[in-house]
């Protein structure tokens, strides 16, 4: 069997982040100990994150698989890799400066990141099951571990434990969803299911697989009632994680819910989509009301992701090309709002400790004007208020209910929105009404600025260059739809 | 050669124009704050300015929008930048820009903190007023509309009173809360009708059953903006914690918008389901003029008062546009132009005691015709001019719904007429008590006399008030063929309505 370059060629993202994280293992364990081995190592991280960015924009985007159908590269799987690799650099990015703060400046934190984007690249473009579970692991893996980065808190041990027990049990039921589904479509590529499931009647346990494998993928997005290890992990890991946690996967696991539910089961959206529509449902009403009763931010934003996840699915319940599309939009959008509020989050300290309270923003209007406007414009997007990027979002996974007849799912979803504007509005109330007791630490390192700048641009403009999203959205969802 | 001009979107953005500049002005803390209110000042009076071109070039005699733009923004998803204005919007288009400059000088003195941010959001809120009456696009409707709550929502929370916190919260919930059911309409009447240009929407048909629906979501909005009776408990609170120049234009400009939404959207695109709830927003309305002129009466609170006495106005506007009859139609117009100046008069008469005696509890005050008797005249006249004193703006508007309402249904005037009688006894009863009688107090004896600023604020609009009172065919003239439209095809719809009975 000969090695052919052109079979492996589409994956080439991939395999440069994969060398990237060989080549830094090394650096890792012989670049000596310390804050310079560790910096030297995240910024390599970046330098290959960026690398691994310009390899794909420089990819033609037509449709093309690697590794003997395992591996599908489309105009689909750029634009959520692209988002992906966007997230980490932010996360990656921010997180120098805080880990050296708090003395868990280790040069693994990097490479683990690194090795769990490849695992979320290749969820992005999984075509069989086999590679989707295996991308999954690969991503989950490397988490675990970084959530319990914190080796002298027992909070941060915690949320890696708990991480990994439930993520163990999600893996679990999606590996038990996967044989069953194999087992009565006799293939596990998703052609070969999609095949089977257009020509036969479907048999009951072929469904439950299928629930079971959507399931699995529930707890990796976070959509209630999957939802239980997400506050704690959020508020457990050490900030930059939960930044990490917040963005990235995030995107991935939805875009890899829309490969299986889109590519494999794509003739039988009907059954599907009810499923994703209660997981909507709930995920849409436990994030609003779970979040108004949280103290400490990160927990709060944990609910919120929940939230957003809900709306997302509000697009998918649709099973159509617009609701895909709407999804797109949604964590585009996301994924900015997510990288703004989060270089906000990891500014909050106090004496060198960081503070995750959410009444230590008081008064920030006061101190640090710039970082409370940036705060308030994320928040307000998150609202879903127009004209910022958030409400585009909400209006096409909307739009994408509405046209497929599913009206009082849009209706709980703009009536939940306005229960999560309630706490959002009260960040913004205790930043700009209340007076601060102590300010926050004055020092802000320059990539939460470039960050915070960068997301706020994207999140405030959006509205004009929303034509060009929607192109590319709109490709990326016909790529996503057509056939093998 | 100014034909050419994109008139309505340089008016539009022009005030952010000043809000970039004053991001970037720098200085201590005094040199901002009167570098800002300088600016604000200036850019919000010349966007008046430039304003006045579109009251100029206006041909009241031509049928259709004018100064119409229409560019490409989402493609070829029937999703377009599109602006244009006719004798409903541009009557408001004016009030806005009329409106903010006189606000901006309301606060001058009163707001010592933050001015800069203070200036940004008025100008900002400008931006979106105007935006939302000149859109011909549901989609940037809605975008300006809802984005009205931001800059509101910080005025009323930062340089609010002692209960700002709670007003706020309340205005921007209950407001939201709202047009999220009207969203969900807008996106309705997009898979509908392929479209969200507003006159195509307007010739489109949407089914029967499907109206319904509609009117509902938007009622749900138009009303909680109105506000109309029960939905109007966010208004109050509003206005009290707001300062001054935001009770001006939450009275002045954004109490419209529920208005103009229901001529805009309701009565052209729903005209089926529009007859159907008519009665349904009669009683709304006439309940809220008789309920809520009584609470009215009761009230301690100077701004609570006026406050109530809007709700109570604005429900002759909701009944002039049920009763879906010229007389009624323009009266509900005029009495919104109408309102909107003297409401802002009103409040800045509270504002300008408050800033000198910094309560406002009635009986405070007493006597303040003996100490401040020019700025006894110019609150004598706004307060006639809000009763409905022939000779006044208000007359007019009052006037000509009373005569729609007959038209309509009779009983429906006679209480609409007994809201009028109450509206007299608890204006003139607030007159008395704080302009008449002996001088209550050290305090108010020693109130300063009104200022150049304030009478620059007052003149202006007791002009336009007494204008438009004596010579109401001015702003009649200018609606009257946008008006005929509507009735055109309610009249359409309703005669097919009776067929289908």
């Amino acid at each position: 069997m000969g090695f052919e370059l052109a079979e492996i060629l589409p994956a080439l993202p991939e395999i440069i982040l994969s060398v990237v994280a060989l080549v830094l293992v090394l650096v890792a364990a012989y670049g000596g100990d310390g804050a310079a081995n560790a910096r030297r190592v995240a910024h390599l991280t970046l330098a290959g994150i960026v690398l691994a960015a310009l390899a794909l924009l420089s990819m033609s985007s037509e449709q093309s698989t690697a590794f003997g159908g395992m591996f599908r590269g489309d105009a689909f799987a750029d634009y959520m890799k692209l988002l992906v690799l966007m997230g980490s650099f932010a996360a990656v990015f921010m997180s120098v400066t805080p880990l050296e703060h708090d003395d868990i400046n280790k040069p693994e934190f990097s490479l683990l990141v690194l090795l769990a984007l490849v695992g979320m690249m290749l969820m992005i473009s999984a075509n069989d099951l086999m590679s989707l579970y295996m991308a999954v692991e690969l991503q989950s893996l490397p988490l675990y571990v970084v959530a319990a980065m914190r080796t002298n808190s027992l909070r941060s041990s915690e949320a890696g434990l708990k991480y990994f027990l439930l993520g163990a049990l999600s893996s679990g039921m999606l590996l038990y969803g996967a044989s069953l589904v194999y087992g009565f479509a006799g293939t596990t590529s998703f052609a070969g299911i999609a095949a089977a499931v257009a020509e036969t009647d479907l048999p009951a346990g072929f469904i439950i697989g299928m629930v079971f494998m959507i399931t699995g993928i529930a707890f990796k997005v976070s959509a209630a009632p999957f939802h239980m290890w997400t506050p704690d992990v959020y508020e457990g890991s050490p900030s930059p994680v939960t930044a990490l946690f917040a963005i990235a996967p995030k995107v991935a696991a939805i875009a890899l819910m829309l490969r299986l539910t889109y590519g494999a089961f794509g003739s039988i959206a009907l059954e599907w989509s009810q499923v994703i529509m209660a997981l909507s449902v709930a995920s849409m009403v436990v994030g609003a009301l779970g979040a108004i009763m949280q103290s400490d931010i990160k927990r709060m934003m944990a609910y919120s992701s929940i939230a957003h996840m809900g709306y997302a699915l509000a697009g998918l319940a649709a099973g159509t090309h617009e609701g895909a599309f709407g999804v797109m939009i949604y964590m585009t959008s996301y994924v900015f709002m997510g990288a703004g509020t989060f270089a906000i989050i990891l500014l909050m300290r106090r004496d060198g400790q960081s503070t995750t309270r959410i009444t230590d923003l008081r008064g920030l209007s006061k101190t640090q004007p710039l970082f409370a406007l940036g705060l308030m414009v994320m928040m307000f997007s998150m609202a879903g208020i127009p004209p910022l990027a958030g409400f585009f979002g909400k209006w096409y996974v909307f739009l994408a209910a509405v046209n497929a007849g599913l009206v009082p799912l849009a209706v709980i979803g703009v009536v939940m929105s306005v229960v999560g504007a309630f706490y959002y509005l009260r960040i913004i109330k205790i930043m700009y009404f209340e007076d601060s007791e102590a300010p926050l630490d004055q020092d802000v390192p320059l990539a939460n600025k470039l960050v915070l700048g960068v997301s706020m641009a994207v999140i405030l403009l959006f509205f004009a260059g929303l034509n060009s999203v929607i192109d590319a959205a709109n490709t990326a969802t016909i790529a996503l739809m057509a056939p093998f | 050669m100014i034909d050419n001009w994109p008139i309505l979107s340089i008016i539009t953005f022009m005030p952010l124009a000043g809000v970039l500049f004053l991001l970037i002005i720098r200085g201590d803390d005094d040199t901002l704050a009167r570098n800002a209110r300088n600016v604000a000042l200036w850019v919000s009076a010349f966007t008046f300015l430039v304003s006045l071109v579109i009251l100029i070039g206006f041909d009241s005699g031509a049928s259709g929008y004018q100064f119409e733009e229409q560019r490409v923004w989402l493609g070829d998803t029937g999703i377009s930048y599109h602006m244009g204005v006719d004798g409903i919007s541009m009557p408001f288009v004016l009030l806005s820009t009329f409106l903010t400059p006189l606000a901006i000088l309301a606060s001058w003195q009163s707001i010592t903190s933050h001015v800069r941010e203070y200036m940004i959001a008025f100008l900002v809120l400008e931006t979106m007023m105007i935006g939302m009456f000149v859109s011909l696009d549901m989609l940037m409707f809605y975008l300006f509309f809802e984005a009205v709550l931001i800059p509101m929502f910080l005025i009323i929370g930062v340089w609010g009173g002692p209960r700002r916190v709670y007003a706020a919260f309340k205005f921007f919930l209950y407001t939201l809360l709202g047009s999220v059911l009207m969203l969900v309409c807008v996106l309705a009447m997009y898979v509908d009708a392929g479209t969200t240009n507003i006159p195509q929407l307007m010739s489109h048909e949407f089914a029967r059953g499907m109206q319904t629906w509609l009117f509902l979501g938007f009622f749900a909005s138009f009303a909680v903006k109105v506000p109309m009776w029960p939905v109007h408990t966010w208004l109050p609170d509003a206005h009290v914690e707001a300062p001054t120049a935001g009770s001006m234009i939450l009275a002045g400009v954004l109490l419209k918008m529920g208005g103009y939404g229901f001529l805009r959207f309701s009565l052209p695109m729903f005209p089926f389901a529009s007859e159907f709830f008519a009665p349904m927003v009669f009683v709304l309305s006439v309940v809220a003029v008789i309920y809520t002129s009584l609470v009215a009466l009761a009230q301690s609170d100077m701004k609570k008062m006026i406050a109530y006495s809007s709700v109570a106005h604005m429900g002759f506007v909701t009944i002039g546009i049920f009763s879906m009859n010229e007389q009624g139609i323009a009266g509900a117009m005029f009495q919104m132009i109408s309102h909107g100046l003297v409401s802002a008069a009103l409040f800045f008469c509270v504002g300008v005691v408050y800033d000198r005696l910094h309560t406002r509890e009635i009986s405070a005050y007493g006597g303040v015709t003996a100490v401040m008797p020019r700025y006894a005249v110019f609150f004598m006249f706004m307060m006639l001019a809000s009763v409905g004193l022939p000779g006044t703006s208000g007359f007019v508007g009052e006037m000509l719904v009373l005569v729609g309402a007959w038209q309509a249904n009779t009983w429906l005037a006679l209480f609409a007429a007994t809201g009028l009688v109450l509206g007299a006894t608890y204006m003139l009863w607030l007159y008395r008590r704080v302009m008449f009688g002996q001088v209550v107090s050290a305090e108010v004896q020693s109130m300063e006399r009104m200022q150049m600023r304030e009478y620059g604020i007052f003149v202006p609009l007791t002009i336009l008030v007494l204008f438009f009172g004596v010579y109401p065919m001015a702003l009649l003239d200018v609606m009257d063929v946008s008006i005929q439209i509507i009735l055109d095809d309610l009249t359409v719809s309703g005669v097919a309505l009776l067929a289908a009975r």
